[in-house]
């Protein structure tokens, strides 16, 4: 008899916790979140991606959650490793709208995930707003892909700025004609190096130095010894992470200290800064941030103390903007309603408040305005050129290593 | 020239760090380890850790890495490896056994190292001064890393060609059966030179932490390079896994300051084959009876 009375307590209350539990599931939006925590570009997400997403989950949910039509909703995020592998990232997804039944997603990390990812996406009805995502088929995509968006912004545009900045140096007098350029022998690499010689070219640069490297090479040496016998006014390199390291690393060993010294990813990340200190100061790379803008720095102060780091000086506050985009489309529908999420994204003349300043989509959801060049200027990587961006520096002229 | 030389030199150096206890491990305790790069990696990890925690050298942090990842390895072995030599039936069934346990083992110290130091890059600036030689640069850290292979090589080599302990190894590699026959405790011999290869490939990563950027994932690509090397130098030989590393590292260092550094892979892999083809017990690799 007790027995009973106390299975039927304990059946009572796993019901009473059930419909708890049911009635609670409706003011929760379940977000899922694929990207790279192994493989190649994990290193990546851990200072772009990951904190980013976790920050703006974190926010919302202390600021009470999504204002739904039906009341307030608290974003539940689940993660997935796709362990840099494009298969991977597409069972991810596939995972996580047909298992976890998610409500939105967070678009992988990378172009080339994001590339992959796209299809299945698309296919599930699934909004994709890429922030770490540089690429030029915008028209293209758009039209194959309709809910997929773009913030960080263009391949061939941030080519053309590096060249162009070392265009305006040439016109004040500051660098000569001749220019070295190297990349990472992947589509990344082959693409911008690619625009970025034609540029230079059609403006009277001399490339008096131009060579690739495979993927992954750390052992830099005969590269920086072939650009510095070259004796170039400016080193252009279209690198990833650890070459970028190695390129600065080996640059400073040998005293190679062109006017303008260039490397592509990572450059913006803190801990380029922490590795080179002052030796760093004067170098360039993709991307910037307008450090003076207060909703940048709270955004700093806030990513500094979820993650313990600092945010990266491009594509972390982009991450970010990705999911406010989203955030703000739900809240302006008020709905979980991917479809009716979706048509309004689509909507061009809808526009988004985030930590970049407004950003609106044009009709190949493509956001126009977006940093392109940075510099390590006394400790912060400055915008030095952008479209649409206010707060851009001057760019100042790297003089030598010590 | 000197350039190429030197900085081929050093390479090389780098590369024999990273294959020399791939080869103790193959050769003598005839463990294909594919789990060396994490092993490596975790070494590299440790030295970032004393250094940025402490600001010990990671030079003086050999000391204490060596000998954690000698137990570990150690450890590993006579838990994980042991039970598989032990059923093995032929030396093509071990190898099978010991990739597909060692390629699980290399994920999980991805994962438990990714638990530990999160996903992100991994450096730091130790001795990234220049030194000159020949009139040109070098980073005195590479120089002090290919210093200390060269000890640890020249270590090695002794050891195994003038003790006592490193002829019973040397009987190990040649043949199990025959060492056994002749009163050498086949099982304790390969437990040390399982143990020995980790901690020197260990030893190794925290020198290559001082100029390389590492993260949780990347140990697989320093496997792939030591099992070129391993294989190329022939296998159960340390002057092999020396020489072809040395070889190695001048030619990619050529062709990528001659030729095109885009085909340092190729030039590397062209190497390879035309050793399979010619000499496909590698350099210094005795011929199967």
């Amino acid at each position: 008899m007790k027995r009973r009375s106390l299975m039927t307590t304990v059946a009572a209350l796993a019901v009473m916790m059930g419909s708890l539990g049911a009635a609670s599931a409706q003011d929760v939006l379940k977000f899922g979140a694929a990207a790279p925590k192994t493989g190649p570009l994990a290193g990546g997400a851990d200072v772009t991606h990951w904190p980013a997403v976790r920050l703006w989950v974190e926010q919302t949910n202390a600021a009470g959650g999504l204002q739904l039509a039906d009341g307030p909703a608290l974003i539940e995020l689940i993660e997935y490793d796709d362990q840099t592998n494009p298969q991977q990232a597409i069972q991810a997804a596939q995972r996580m709208a047909t298992q976890d039944r998610v409500d939105f997603m967070v678009a992988p990390y990378s172009t080339g995930l994001n590339l992959a990812a796209a299809p299945i996406f698309s296919q599930l009805g699934y909004p994709q707003i890429t922030g770490s995502n540089v690429t030029n088929q915008q028209p293209e995509l758009s039209a194959q892909f309709p809910g997929m968006f773009f913030v960080l912004g263009r391949t061939s545009v941030m080519a053309e700025d590096t060249a162009q900045v070392l265009v305006d140096l040439r016109e004040s007098g500051d660098i000569g004609n001749r220019v070295a350029l190297v990349n990472v022998a992947d589509a990344f690499g082959i693409e911008m190096a690619g625009i970025s010689r034609a540029v230079l070219e059609e403006n009277g640069f001399e490339i008096v130095y131009q060579t690739s490297y495979p993927l992954g090479t750390q052992d830099i040496a005969p590269i920086i010894d072939g650009a510095k016998a070259a004796n170039p006014d400016a080193f252009i390199a279209w690198s990833y992470p650890g070459d970028t390291f190695a390129l600065t690393d080996q640059a400073i060993v040998q005293d190679f200290s062109p006017s303008v010294f260039f490397t592509a990813v990572a450059t913006a990340f803190p801990s380029y800064y922490g590795r080179f200190g002052q030796q760093a100061e004067g170098v360039m790379g993709m991307g910037g941030v307008n450090p003076d803008d207060p909703a940048f720095q709270a955004f700093a102060s806030a990513h500094e103390e979820l993650s313990g780091q600092g945010p990266d000086f491009w594509a972390s506050a982009s991450t970010y903007a990705t999911l406010e985009i989203l955030g703000q489309a739900i809240e302006a529908t008020g709905s979980r309603d991917r479809a009716v999420v979706m048509e309004y994204l689509q909507d061009s003349s809808n526009s988004y408040e985030t930590v970049l300043g407004p950003v609106q989509f044009n009709d190949m959801n493509d956001n126009e305005r977006y940093w392109t060049v940075g510099q390590w200027q006394d400790g912060v990587f400055r915008g030095v050129a952008a479209r649409g961006r206010d707060g851009v520096s001057d760019v100042v002229l790297k003089d030598g290593w010590d | 020239m000197f350039f190429i030389l030197i900085t081929g030199l050093l390479l090389g150096g780098t590369y024999a760090l990273i294959a020399m206890g791939l080869n103790l491990q193959y050769g003598v305790a005839r463990i294909m380890n594919l789990a060396n790069g994490e092993m490596l990696v975790a070494g590299g990890f440790a030295a970032f850790w004393v250094y940025t925690a402490g600001q010990v050298s990671p030079i003086a942090a050999l000391i204490v890495v060596a000998p954690l990842a000698f137990m570990v390895n150690w450890l590993i072995y006579r838990i994980m490896l042991r039970p598989l030599v032990k059923r093995a039936k032929s030396r093509g069934a071990l190898e099978v056994d010991s990739i597909l346990a060692t390629f699980g083992l290399s994920f999980a110290l991805v994962g438990i190292m990714s638990w530990m130091f999160g996903g992100g890059y991994f450096n730091y600036s130790y001795l990234a001064q220049r030194v000159d030689i020949f009139g040109s640069s070098y980073g005195q850290n590479r120089v002090v890393a290919f210093s200390i292979a060269s000890l640890i090589a020249a270590g090695l080599w002794l050891w195994l060609s003038y003790t006592r302990a490193g002829l019973r190894m040397r009987a190990v590699a040649v043949s199990p059966e025959s060492a056994r026959l002749v009163g050498i405790d086949v099982t304790a011999v390969s437990a040390l030179a399982f143990g020995l290869g980790g901690a020197v490939t260990a030893t190794g990563g925290a020198l290559i932490s001082m100029f390389f950027t590492l993260d949780a994932s990347v140990g697989v690509l320093f496997t792939m390079k030591a099992l070129i090397i391993v294989i190329m130098g022939g296998v159960g030989d340390i002057r092999g896994t020396i020489v072809a590393a040395l070889i190695l590292g001048i030619a990619e260092t050529f062709v990528a300051r001659v030729i095109d550094p885009g085909l340092t892979l190729a030039a590397a892999y062209v190497l390879f084959l035309g050793i399979l083809l010619f000499r496909p017990q590698g350099l210094f690799g005795k011929k199967p009876t």
